[in-house]
């Protein structure tokens, strides 16, 4: 029986195990959505299609699934670009389907027209162009396949409305047979041995975790590896939750914005084992000044972040999860005991703080006391800047898929879109975003899908009147001169979450902050937007200045 | 370094930007680009030459390789590969003249595929080196126009 493109697509996903696909209809993807009517999976009608990418992005980054989208052609598919880029930057497996105007017109400027595979091709793991409907079936198997294997990454799949229309036998193949792709999964015997014997003999280790410890389930192995050689972590932003933050082994977050003593760790080291970490320049800061005396162990499963920005002595290249496994069967335990407690020492000296005059509201305390209230077992996605850095800093992660946010591209409006996907991929959970009141106007729009769909997601807005990370740049590098960096002329937040049918809280006084938070939990159907106004210049910090060093850190306030 | 990089690819639609988008999206200019059929109908190669430090050279590859059409990538050298290329030199060379271009395009094995009043414009093949040789003996008479194709390279056994 020959059935339609539409209806093989929506076969396909059926076959992948989708659950739930966000998007936006229009009309070269009429035929698709003809048949998404009646398809047993759920599918939700983002308002913009950046947001509905964004969704599926945190869908996926919240379950450790592929998450899906779809658009029509041209405005459709270029306004799914940033939330595509931004899933490319954190290694997220998405298959995003766009429309594509007819087979005969492409390449004629037709009505809604876009080269998309040409758009897209920078920020995908691949992407393709249908050209015939006896193709589509194997291609959106491959899709799948690509997106969610090796380093994971999204696809696109451009689909011609005529190849829609078009009609053929549905085969769905059994197996993927591309003769050019075969990620490495199990890391070099030889080299995994090297690395366990320079391990044996270090004097200062530090292990350094990123997201690909996420991305590859490999949280209890990694526990499992620092449980047995008692060396201390620190973890990237993309890497929160990969270890527990309550262990006194863990350094929290490295970097820009990390904890001093993980900084000072670091650089100190003579062995840096990097796992699933691309040595962001976010972490090094000045290449040249990073580690000035470690030697370098990177389990990597992409080779190409292999000895790309830092020289690594011993690269291993696999599944951080498979390879974490065979070192912990094999390594023996460094003697490091006097590094250790110089470390924890170092720890207890240098905790994060901020300063406080009882009465105004500091953004780290809301972090501190979403973190207290919600005894940390929420999922916490975040928008982009100051708010991202303190919800990173200030709240414990103990669990891996807990903390979601754009870390490679730095996409402001990521957070609100993404808890929509969390939330949706863990119903069991809280899903709290913190945010900005810059960051949240961008992509405010889908608080109506969350009211639609009775999402009781959290939007802690940590209004400061400011676009506080540029400002506190602009402050710090810039001679004060805050240049359109002041967005205090905003909406009244309460009465556009009332607008929306969702519940909106004013937050004004310290002493108010726990109720806020505690009604906010309270509700079970509708989304709460809670507008903390913070005290207005309060910097994040440590700080190290983009492209400086350890020795550069700023510590608090210059007076 | 100067470094010739054979990659052989899938035959599809798209490989070439795909290809191409990598080496601009890093800032890393290509000397030459030539993209061919191979035996097997549903591989082309492509011979890319591209300057830059080992540690350059290095993310070349390894990019070239994270790309799901690419099925090979080989770094040749000048021992381990053979290396040809084409041009065409037309060349200002009034019937005074013709006698030395002449003898130039003999040493070189060079072939004369079209003469005029005032030029000759004149093919020759071979190793890289020796086609720069040859359009350096005929800077003197002037060359009106230039093309090479780009190198191909083949591993030896």
């Amino acid at each position: 029986m020959k059935i339609s493109g539409a209806e093989i697509l929506i076969e396909c996903l059926k076959k992948e195990g989708v659950e739930v696909m966000f998007g936006y209809p229009g009309g070269v993807v009429i035929p698709i959505f003809h048949h998404i009517f009646n398809a047993p999976f759920k599918f939700i009608l983002a308002r913009h299609e950046q947001g509905a990418v964004h969704a599926a992005d945190g869908y996926a980054r919240a379950s450790g699934k592929v998450g899906v989208a779809l658009t029509t052609s041209g405005p459709g598919a270029t306004n799914a670009v940033t939330g595509i880029a931004t899933a490319y930057m954190d290694s997220v497996p998405l298959v995003v389907i766009t429309g594509q105007v007819s087979t005969a017109m492409i390449g004629n400027d037709a009505f809604q027209e876009a080269d998309t595979t040409g758009i897209t091709r920078p920020v995908t793991k691949h992407n393709f162009l249908v050209q015939n409907v006896e193709e589509l079936a194997r291609i959106v198997k491959e899709a799948f396949f690509i997106a969610s294997t090796g380093r994971p990454g999204p696809v696109v799949i451009d689909i011609p409305v005529d190849v829609s229309k078009a009609e053929t036998k549905f085969v769905y193949p059994e197996e993927v047979k591309l003769r050019s792709y075969k990620p490495v999964y199990k890391g070099h015997p030889v080299q995994i041995e090297k690395a366990c014997r320079l391990i044996e003999t270090s004097k200062r280790p530090v292990i350094y975790a990123g997201g690909g410890v996420i991305a590859s389930n490999a949280a209890a192995e990694l526990a499992e590896f620092v449980k047995k050689t008692g060396i201390p972590i620190t973890t990237t932003l993309m890497g929160l939750g990969a270890y527990p933050e309550t262990d006194p082994l863990a350094l929290k977050m490295l970097g820009m914005h990390g904890t001093f003593y993980a900084n000072q760790a670091v650089h100190d080291s003579d062995l840096l084992i990097a796992v699933g970490a691309r040595f962001d320049d976010r972490v090094t800061g000045n290449v040249s000044e990073f580690i000035p005396e470690a030697k370098v162990i990177h389990i990597d499963i992409d080779p190409a972040s292999v000895s790309k920005s830092v020289q690594v002595d011993i690269p291993i290249v696999g599944d951080c999860k498979a390879v974490l496994h065979e070192m912990t069967k094999i390594v023996k335990p460094p003697q490091i005991q006097e590094w250790v407690d110089a470390i924890l020492k170092m720890k207890k000296e240098n905790p994060l703080t901020y300063g406080s005059d009882g009465t105004r509201i500091k953004p780290q305390y809301v972090v501190e006391r979403i973190y207290e209230l919600t005894k940390g077992d929420a999922v916490i996605t975040t928008e982009v800047g100051q708010n991202q850095m303190w919800a990173a800093q200030f709240y414990q992660y103990t669990q891996p898929r807990s903390f979601i946010s754009s870390g490679g591209l730095g996409t402001m409006g990521f957070g609100f879109p993404a808890a929509i996907g969390a939330q949706l991929a863990r119903p069991d959970k809280r899903v709290i975003d913190i945010a900005g009141d810059g960051s949240i106007q961008m992509n405010i729009q889908e608080l109506i899908v969350a009211v639609q769909h009775r999402l009781p997601i959290i939007i802690a807005i940590l209004n400061n009147g400011f676009l506080g990370m540029v400002r506190q740049w602009q402050q710090l590098f810039f001679d004060k001169r805050y240049s359109h960096s002041c967005i205090s002329f905003s909406p009244d937040f309460v009465k556009l979450a009332e607008a929306y049918g969702a519940v909106g809280i004013r937050v004004e006084k310290r002493e108010e902050v726990d109720e806020a938070i505690r009604r906010a939990l309270s509700e079970t159907e509708k989304p709460v937007i809670l507008d903390f106004h913070v005290d207005r210049e309060e910097n994040v910090y440590p700080i190290i200045p983009a492209g400086k060093s350890v020795k550069d850190m700023i510590t608090r306030e210059l007076v | 370094m100067r470094h010739v990089i054979s990659v052989k690819v899938e035959n599809k639609f798209g490989v070439l930007a795909r290809v191409a988008g990598l080496f601009s999206a890093r800032g890393y200019n290509i000397d030459s680009l030539t993209v061919s059929q191979t035996e097997q109908e549903d591989i082309s190669v492509m011979t890319i030459v591209v300057r830059g430090d080992d540690r350059i050279i290095e993310q070349v590859k390894k990019q070239l390789n994270k790309l799901i059409d690419i099925i090979k990538v080989t770094d040749h050298n000048e021992f381990s590969a053979v290396q040809r290329e084409l041009a065409l030199v037309k060349v200002n060379a009034q019937p005074a003249k013709r006698t030395e271009v002449y003898q130039i395009a003999e040493i070189f094995r060079a072939e004369i595929v079209d003469i005029s009043v005032k030029t000759m414009t004149l093919e020759v093949t071979g190793e890289p080196g020796r086609i720069d040789s040859f359009i350096e003996l005929l800077r003197p008479y002037a060359i009106k126009e230039m093309i090479r194709t780009g190198r191909v390279s083949m591993g030896k056994e």
